[in-house]
C-alpha cells in the first residue's frame, strides 16, 4: 500500500496514548480508537490497551497524551472481512496483550495487506490461536449450559450457571436467543449474565454460583440416560476428558455419575462377556467327550430343571444324522434318543421307507427334557429359540464328529437348531438345504405331530412324512451310501 | 441369573405399564447404545425465532456431553420400543433373546425430547426401534413421535428417524418430511453375513429403499430451486451403519462396500460399529470382539476416501496380505510406506493433491503451507510451524533447508514411525 499522508497534526510526535477500554468485550470502541491511531500513523510501540481492572502501562513516559483525532483528510483504514472476523473473535480473548496484538496486525496490514495470508508469522499464529480457543470456549458454552426450571408467577423459567475462560458471553447471547426464543430464560457467569424474557435480552454484572438453583427432577432422568447409554465394553476415557475436561464437570449434573461409571465399566463388560465366554472353548473333538461333557452344561436354564443330558446314539461317520427336537420323559429316564412314543413311530416309518435307523447317528437339537411338572406327570414343554441357539453349539460338536453328508430334521427345533433361523416346516419340506458344510439339510415335521393328530388330518400328515422319508432315502442310495 | 430367566418364561413377565418412566428409559437407551451415529450437523439452518417453541439448527452439530466411552453425546438416542418380530443374530434386541423389553408411546418419546432439550442438554431426537407387529405399524408409530414434536410443540430441533426398509416408501416419504437425517442400515458388509447373521432381512430391500430415498432427496432439493416453500425432504441427507467384526468381510471388502454406498446412494456418511460383546449373545456369533482400533482405522480409511482424494482401491492397498489395514500405524502411512517412489514430496512446489499424500499433514495443515509458501519459501523450521508434528511428516517433505536424503529409503522407517511400544519396568 502507499504510504499514507501525514496527518498527524493532532498526535504529538514521539508521545505514548494509553487507551482504557470500558469493557473487555467492546471490540466495537477498540476498532474506532484503533482506526485513529492508524489513521494518524501512531506505530504500536507507542500505543498501550488497558482493559477494566487493568494496570497502566509502566513504560509510559510523561503520562498518557489524548488520543489524537484524524483530520477529515485522512485515508480510510481497510482490511478484510476475514480479518475483521478473526479480530472481533479474538479480541474477546482473556489475554491482556490481545489489543495490542491485534493493533500491531492492523499496523502491518496498512502496508502489506495479505500479511494474513503469512501463516509462519508469530502474530499471525498468535491471533489465530486466540480465535480458536474462543471458538472453542463459545462452543462449549453452547454445549455444556445446563438450564435448571424454577417456578415463577410468570410460569416456567430456566436458569443455568456457566464459567467461561473467555469474555464470550454477551457474543453468545444471539445463539441461545435463537434457539430458546420462546422460553424464558438467564445465564449467569462470573463474567457478567445474561436474561432473556422472550422479547428482550438484558444483561448485568457478574453474578455468583449460589444466585443458581441448585437442581432440577428432570436431572435424574437425564442422569439415567447418560449412564445407560454408555457402552462400558468400549471405555475410553482419554477421549472423554479432551473434549469434556474436568473444569466444567462441577456445572454439568451428569458428570458426578463418571468416576462410578469408570469403575465399574469393567464389572458390567465381564458381565457382558461371560454370556459369550462358551464360544472361547474348544470344541470336543470326540462322541465320548461330547456325550460326557454335555452332563455338566450350565448353558441355559433346562439344565437347571434335574433332567439328565441325553447324548446322541449312532456311529461317527454315519451318512444320514436325524436331529429331532428335545429328549421326552422316556428318554430322559432312559438316556437314550427317539425310545418314547414318538421313537416308535418314528421306527414304523424309518422301516416303512427303507432307512436302516442303526446306520443313522440320531440326536436331538436340545440335550435336555424341558418339562412341567403336572401333578406326577412331567409335560413336555417346547425350548425357547434361545435355549435351542445355546445349545446348536453341543449339535455343531457332534455334526463336525459325526459328518453326515444328509441330516433329517424333524420338525421346526430341529430345523433352528441346523439352521439358526425359524422357518415353516410346509415351506422348507421337500427339497434340501444346503449347510455351511457341504450336507444337504431335509426338513419335515416331527412324529410327535403326527401322534396329536386323528383320522384324515393324520393319514394326510403321515404321508407328507413318507413322503419326505422316501426322498431322503432315494437321495442317500444316490450318494451310494 | 439363569433361574430368573428361566421363571420369566413360565410366568408372565412384567407388563411395560408397571415400569416407571425412568426404568424404561433405562432400558431403551440401553438398547440404542450399539448405534454409532450422533451427528446433528449438516441439516437446513432454522430457529424458534416467531415460533411457538423450542429448537435450532446452525449447521455445526453441537456434542453436549461425552460419555465414557469417549462417544459424544449429542441427540437423545433410544429406541422406541425393544419389542422385535426380526431374530438378527449380532443384535440384543432380536426375538429370541432374553432382555428386558420395554415401549415408550410416541407422546412420551416427544415430551422427553422437549423436555431434555429445554435443558440444553441435546441438540434433537434420534429414534430407532424394534419391529412391533408388522414394519408399518412400527414406522407410522416414529413418524407420529417426530409429528408430535414437530406440529404440537412447533420443535426446532434436530430430528434423525432410522427408517424401516420393509416400510411402506409413503411412511418412509413422510419421516423425511418430518426428519432432519433418516438412515437405514445396511448391516453387514457382505451379503453372505446379511444372509447368515440377519435372516429377516434383505440386502435388495435395503438398497431399494437407500436408492428411493435418495432420489427424494434429489427431487426435494429441486423443487426448493423453484419452489420457495416446497417442503425439505430430509435435509442432512441420509446415512447408514454397518457392523465390522461380526462376520468375515476384511478391511478391504468393507471400505469397497462403503465407497459403493457413498456412490450409488449420496450417502452422507457410513459409520461402522465395531461388533461388541452384547449379552445374551446368538450362538451363532464369532464373540471374539474385534480390536477397536480397527473402527478407528477403517474410519480413517473413511476420511482418506472423502477428504483426501484416496480411491477405494487406493485405501485396499494400503492393507495387508488378508486384506486388513494395519492396526499399529493409520492407513495413510501405511499407503506412503508401500508407495515410497511418490515421496519425499517439495513443500514449496508439490500440488495441493501430492501434499494431502503426506502422512502427518492434515487439510488445515495442507490450506496453511499453500497460503503460506505465496509470501516465502518454507524452511522446515516454517513447516513445523504450520504442522502438528514435524518428526512424522520430516521423512516425506523436502524444504528449503530440508532433504530426507536416504531416510525415505530407510528400511526400519515404520519402525521410526510407528507409535512406541513402552517397555515395562519391573515391579
Amino acid at each position: 500500500m502507499a504510504a499514507r499522508a501525514p496527518s498527524m497534526q493532532n498526535a504529538a510526535l514521539g508521545s505514548h496514548y494509553v487507551v482504557h477500554l470500558p469493557a473487555p468485550d467492546d471490540f466495537a470502541f477498540w476498532r474506532e480508537r484503533a482506526r485513529a491511531l492508524i489513521q494518524c500513523d501512531v506505530p504500536p510501540d507507542r500505543v498501550s490497551w488497558v482493559e477494566p481492572g487493568g494496570t497502566d502501562d509502566l513504560f509510559a513516559v510523561g503520562g498518557p497524551s489524548r488520543i489524537p483525532v484524524a483530520d477529515g483528510g485522512a485515508a480510510p483504514v481497510r482490511v478484510s472481512k476475514r480479518f475483521m472476523k478473526l479480530a472481533r473473535n479474538a479480541a474477546l480473548h482473556s489475554d491482556p496483550e490481545r489489543f495490542a496484538l491485534l493493533y500491531r496486525m492492523l499496523w502491518q496490514l496498512q502496508s502489506n495487506s495479505r500479511a494474513m495470508e503469512d501463516k509462519a508469522d508469530a502474530d499471525v499464529r498468535r491471533i489465530e490461536e486466540l480465535d480458536k480457543s474462543v471458538r472453542r470456549d463459545s462452543h462449549k458454552m453452547h454445549a455444556f449450559v445446563r438450564f435448571r426450571e424454577v417456578e415463577t408467577d410468570d410460569g416456567e423459567y430456566y436458569v443455568a450457571w456457566f464459567e467461561p475462560d473467555h469474555h464470550i458471553v454477551r457474543a453468545n447471547a444471539g445463539f441461545f436467543m435463537r434457539r430458546f426464543a420462546n422460553m424464558k430464560w438467564s445465564i449467569l457467569t462470573p463474567r457478567g449474565c445474561i436474561h432473556w424474557d422472550g422479547e428482550v435480552m438484558r444483561e448485568s454484572g457478574p453474578a455468583d454460583r449460589s444466585d443458581a438453583p441448585q437442581d432440577d427432577p428432570v436431572e435424574e432422568l437425564w442422569k439415567s440416560y447418560y449412564a445407560s447409554i454408555f457402552n462400558p465394553a468400549r471405555l475410553k476415557v482419554g477421549a472423554m476428558m479432551a473434549e469434556m475436561p474436568k473444569k466444567y464437570w462441577k456445572n454439568m449434573p451428569e458428570a458426578e455419575l463418571i468416576p462410578e461409571l469408570i469403575a465399574g465399566a469393567q464389572a458390567r463388560e465381564a458381565g457382558m462377556v461371560a454370556a459369550g465366554e462358551r464360544e472361547a472353548r474348544e470344541l470336543p473333538a470326540t462322541l465320548e467327550a461330547i456325550g460326557s461333557a454335555i452332563h455338566t452344561c450350565r448353558d441355559c436354564a433346562i439344565a437347571d430343571c434335574g433332567t439328565r443330558a441325553v447324548m446322541g446314539k449312532g456311529a461317527s461317520g454315519a451318512a444320514l444324522m436325524i436331529v429331532g427336537e428335545q429328549p421326552g420323559d422316556q428318554e430322559d429316564v432312559q438316556g437314550l434318543p427317539f425310545v418314547g412314543p414318538a421313537g416308535q413311530l418314528l421306527d414304523q416309518y424309518l422301516a416303512q421307507a427303507g432307512i436302516d435307523r442303526s446306520a443313522a447317528y440320531v440326536t436331538n437339537a436340545v440335550k435336555h427334557f424341558k418339562f412341567r411338572a403336572k401333578g406326577r406327570r412331567r409335560i413336555h414343554h417346547s425350548p425357547t429359540a434361545k435355549e435351542i441357539d445355546t445349545c446348536r453349539w453341543w449339535l455343531e460338536a457332534e455334526r463336525a464328529v459325526v459328518k453326515p453328508r444328509v441330516v433329517l430334521a424333524l420338525g421346526a427345533s430341529a430345523a433352528r437348531g441346523l439352521l439358526g433361523k425359524t422357518v415353516s416346516i410346509s415351506k422348507a419340506r421337500g427339497a434340501a438345504i444346503a449347510l455351511e458344510d457341504g450336507a444337504e439339510l431335509w426338513v419335515t415335521a416331527h412324529p410327535s405331530y403326527l401322534l396329536r393328530l386323528e383320522g384324515a388330518a393324520r393319514d394326510e400328515q403321515a404321508a407328507l412324512f413318507v413322503r419326505d422319508l422316501s426322498a431322503v432315502k432315494a437321495r442317500l442310495s444316490q450318494m451310494g451310501a | 441369573m439363569i433361574e430368573r430367566t428361566y421363571k420369566e418364561h413360565l410366568c408372565d413377565p412384567m407388563t411395560h405399564s408397571q415400569l416407571s418412566l425412568r426404568k424404561r428409559l433405562e432400558i431403551l437407551a440401553d438398547a440404542a447404545k450399539y448405534d454409532a451415529s450422533c451427528a446433528s450437523s449438516g441439516t437446513a439452518k432454522k430457529n424458534s425465532i416467531g415460533g411457538k417453541g423450542v429448537g435450532s439448527t446452525e449447521g455445526m452439530g453441537i456434542c453436549h456431553a461425552y460419555a465414557p466411552d469417549g462417544r459424544c453425546i449429542s441427540l437423545l438416542k433410544i429406541l422406541l420400543t425393544n419389542h422385535c418380530i426380526f431374530d438378527c443374530h449380532y443384535c440384543i434386541n432380536r426375538k429370541s433373546s432374553n432382555v428386558r423389553r420395554a415401549r415408550f408411546t410416541p407422546q412420551e418419546v416427544a415430551d422427553l425430547t422437549i423436555n431434555f432439550y429445554k435443558r440444553n442438554y441435546i441438540e434433537g431426537l434420534f429414534l430407532s426401534s424394534g419391529i412391533i407387529k408388522s414394519s408399518n405399524h412400527t414406522m407410522e408409530q416414529m413418524v407420529e413421535c417426530a409429528r408430535i414434536l414437530r406440529e404440537e410443540h412447533d420443535f426446532r430441533g434436530y430430528i434423525h428417524l432410522k427408517t424401516i426398509p420393509e416400510a411402506d416408501p409413503e411412511l418412509i416419504h413422510q419421516a423425511g418430511l418430518y426428519a432432519d437425517r433418516v438412515s437405514i442400515n445396511v448391516e453387514l458388509p457382505t451379503r453372505e453375513g446379511l444372509t447368515r447373521l440377519a435372516p429377516d432381512k434383505d440386502e435388495r430391500q435395503i438398497e431399494g429403499a437407500l436408492a428411493k430415498t435418495k432420489s427424494r432427496i434429489i427431487q426435494a432439493k429441486d423443487e426448493r430451486k423453484r419452489f420457495k416453500h416446497a417442503p425439505r425432504f430430509a435435509p442432512a441427507g441420509q446415512s447408514t451403519q454397518m457392523i465390522v467384526g461380526a462376520d468375515a468381510a476384511n478391511d478391504a471388502d468393507i471400505v469397497g462396500r462403503a465407497s459403493a454406498l457413498y456412490g450409488n446412494f449420496g450417502l452422507r456418511r457410513v459409520y461402522y460399529s465395531a461388533f461388541s460383546p452384547i449379552p445374551d449373545a446368538s450362538a451363532v456369533l464369532p464373540l471374539k470382539r474385534p480390536p477397536l482400533m480397527r473402527e478407528h482405522r477403517l474410519y480413517q480409511s473413511d476420511w482418506l476416501m472423502r477428504f483426501y482424494g484416496y480411491a477405494p482401491g487406493e485405501v485396499a492397498q494400503a492393507t495387508d496380505r488378508n486384506g486388513n489395514l494395519p492396526l499399529d500405524i493409520d492407513p495413510k502411512l501405511a499407503w506412503a510406506l508401500k508407495f515410497r517412489g511418490q515421496f519425499p514430496v517439495d513443500v514449496n512446489r508439490a500440488s495441493k493433491e501430492q501434499l494431502l499424500r503426506v502422512p502427518g499433514l492434515g487439510t488445515t495443515a495442507v490450506g496453511r503451507i499453500l497460503t503460506a509458501r505465496r509470501h516465502r519459501t518454507l524452511r522446515l523450521d516454517d513447516v513445523a510451524k504450520l504442522t502438528q508434528s514435524i518428526a512424522k511428516v520430516r521423512p516425506f517433505l523436502v524444504a528449503l533447508d530440508w532433504r530426507p536424503t536416504t531416510l525415505t529409503d530407510r528400511a526400519d522407517l515404520r519402525a521410526m514411525l510407528a507409535p512406541r511400544q513402552e517397555q515395562l519396568e519391573l515391579f
